[in-house]
């Protein structure tokens, strides 16, 4: 015991004496959830509250472009711009100047009126014919297309999102067409209101929520648990350079010459920097709570949960402990373990779903995403701050990222055994 | 006190031993010179003594203790002074000692007066609280030998103790050594300084490529050898004049 009190007050001194790096430790995790949370919240922000320019070339010049005018314009998103030429406008969204240009083809209100009419004429001579072999009345009209020109350099999901609201707009106007053409076929007065053309199936966003304690996520609750984690996770860079460099300074050799096991070299280590990945978030959690709301960023609620929150910082703190000492054990060369470490923190990141949802990713890459310490821990903070669950239900993944720590422990002792092995 | 039988160490990949069927025995209170030029194999002995390499075949006991069966007990019968600096730069004269000493068990006031008593004697008191990267090389091997003998070993491992010192650190390092020759330490002990081992040890054995080549007390060596005035002339003439550079 005394031995591992001695290693853990030499790793503090250590880790003291490097005021610039012990600085960097705390700081920039803080600095990397800040400017995460404010880009993402800012992002969340620009799409509902400012609006994004687009362009619309309008051949139509019906009824049916108006009202694709005045719904885009209804719309909190857009600010439209109106050209006549689409070449113009198809070289100002290619050159990144708009992100969006929306072609309205030429006919699409005559045509679109056309079609309908025809089929609801159809219809009504169907239902009002006494024979059943009535032919179809089918449409030499050949389909309407709207075309949407995309800047190269907006995302994927962007591109999605425009699209979807597209699409839905349009069928709201062809479905208000077909309603306005089955009113003018069944009565002569304009005014009289046969259907009603308001939506009848809507939805609700609800946050599954037990009564008492409701739960309405924001970017801050989903920001603070994934970044803090991967902050947790990034301390396997000091303590794999601080190993490395016990090795390379001889001091490592003089250790081993010394009645001293390597079990206590790495307690001392595995105390000393399991606190700083505590602090750490204390710091995060402090920031949350504390100065987020001063920036404009939403508060972090860790009403009633501290406890919890601790309690599976100090797992996942462990498992990455036990990566660092891992990585620390078998790379001999800071530049075999700094560029290893942080490559490999982000891919476990990655897999552990930090930046995309683990359902969103490929089913092969969701089953590795089982296996990345960070998922469990992520899953585990999760749960926490955003489904409110008890100790109980906390246990399997606390279990994994324990075992995580024990197998990576082990590992290490078993390798630096064998490797040095008299 | 150390008993070495047929040890031998052949470096994975490499095609020479590098010690080859090394018999040797160690007295008691000896003061013990393995000299050789560079990659003769004094490392690799000094460093499979020490429990830091493997030895390919062969074993040997110190006090009648071997690793496999006695490891924590002959680690704490030790001290090793490694070639190598080993000591943690950011930390003080003190601070260093302080952990070395506590993973020998030492603690307490009397760890603390250990540690002062021995800087004193080495001339480094006025710096217990200097942090090592700002020592001269002289500074940082004395240190780097108080740290190997804060618990008193019955058998002290020196691998070339005065390499890049000056003279006036060199002499009290050698002098302090004989000191603990004389309180009963045993001292084997590897060095390029010949004159210094010829007046420090009591015996010395020449080794070259991986097998010793002569050994005795100096005085008799240089005796036996017609013309030869001291331990340089029987270095020579037993490992040539070639240059001994590896990579």
């Amino acid at each position: 015991m005394h031995k591992l009190w001695a290693s853990t007050y030499k790793e503090l001194l250590l880790l003291t004496r490097d005021l610039g790096g012990l600085a960097i430790l705390f700081l920039m995790p803080l600095l990397l959830v800040i400017t995460i949370t404010t880009i993402q919240d800012g992002t969340f922000k620009t799409l509902i509250e400012s609006k994004i320019s687009i362009l619309l070339v309008d051949k139509d010049k019906g009824k049916v472009s108006e009202n694709i005018q005045k719904n885009l314009k209804g719309s909190e998103r857009f600010e439209i711009i109106l050209k006549s030429d689409e070449g113009e406008a198809k070289n100002l969204v290619q050159t990144g100047k708009y992100q969006l240009a929306i072609i309205i083809p030429e006919n699409l209100s005559n045509d679109l009126n056309l079609k309908i009419s025809e089929n609801v004429e159809g219809i009504l001579e169907k239902f009002g014919a006494k024979e059943e072999n009535i032919p179809l009345v089918k449409s030499k009209l050949k389909p309407k297309e709207i075309k949407l020109y995309f800047d190269p350099a907006t995302q994927f999901s962007f591109r999605n999102s425009i699209k979807s609201g597209i699409d839905q707009m349009v069928s709201k106007i062809e479905t208000q067409t077909i309603y306005k053409a089955f009113q003018e076929e069944l009565t002569d007065d304009p005014s009289e209101e046969i259907f009603d053309t308001e939506p009848f199936l809507t939805f609700t966003e609800i946050v599954p929520s037990e009564a008492e304690k409701e739960v309405i996520p924001n970017s801050t609750q989903h920001n603070i648990p994934a970044w803090t984690l991967f902050a947790i996770f990034f301390i396997i860079l000091p303590l794999s350079i601080n190993m490395v460099k016990e090795k390379n300074q001889g001091t490592l050799v003089r250790l081993r010459t010394n009645p001293v096991s390597y079990t206590t070299v790495l307690g001392g280590k595995t105390v000393i920097f399991l606190s700083v990945a505590l602090i750490q978030f204390a710091l995060m959690l402090l920031v949350g709570v504390y100065l987020f709301p001063l920036i404009g960023l939403p508060k972090l609620d860790v009403s009633g949960k501290l406890p919890l929150l601790f309690f599976v910082a100090f797992f996942a703190g462990l498992a990455a402990v036990g990566l660092g000492l891992l990585l620390g054990t078998i790379a001999k060369t800071q530049e075999q373990s700094a560029p290893f470490g942080a490559t490999f923190v982000v891919i476990l990141a990655a897999l552990g779903g930090v930046w995309v949802p683990v359902f969103a990713m490929p089913k092969f890459m969701q089953v590795l995403s089982n296996i990345s310490p960070m998922n469990w821990g992520l899953n585990a903070f999760y749960d926490v701050f955003l489904r409110n669950v008890a100790l109980k239900e906390l246990l399997p993944e606390i279990a994994l990222l324990f075992l995580f720590f024990v197998a990576t422990t082990v590992i290490s002792i078993i390798y630096n055994e064998r490797k040095n092995a008299v | 006190m150390i008993q070495i039988t047929q040890l031998s160490k052949k470096y994975k990949g490499a095609e020479d031993y590098s010690v080859h069927n090394l018999d040797l025995a160690i007295q008691e209170k000896e003061v013990f010179g393995l000299l050789g030029p560079n990659g003769a194999g004094k490392t690799t002995l000094i460093s499979m003594l020490s429990s830091l390499l493997k030895p390919t075949s062969g074993s040997f006991s110190i006090d009648g203790l071997t690793y496999h069966k006695n490891n924590a007990q002959l680690k704490q019968l030790i001290g090793i002074v490694p070639q190598e600096y080993a000591l943690y730069p950011s930390l003080t004269a003190y601070e260093n000692l302080h952990y070395f000493g506590s993973m020998y068990g030492l603690k307490g006031n009397s760890l603390k007066e250990n540690i002062q008593q021995h800087l004193e004697t080495l001339g480094l008191s006025q710096f217990t609280h200097k942090k090592i990267a700002n020592f001269s090389g002289g500074m940082k091997r004395r240190i780097n030998l108080i740290a190997s003998i804060l618990h008193k070993p019955k058998v002290l491992f020196l691998d070339e103790p005065t390499v890049g010192v000056d003279v006036q650190s060199k002499n009290v390092i050698i002098d302090y050594l004989k000191q603990l020759n004389t309180d009963g330490t045993t001292i084997l002990y590897t060095s390029h300084h010949l004159n210094e081992a010829e007046h420090f040890c009591t015996r010395v054995a020449i080794i070259d490529l991986g097998k010793i080549v002569c050994k005795g007390k100096p005085a008799e060596l240089i005796a036996q050898q017609k013309g030869a005035k001291n331990l340089e002339e029987i270095f020579l003439s037993q490992t040539g004049k070639a240059l001994r550079d590896y990579a």
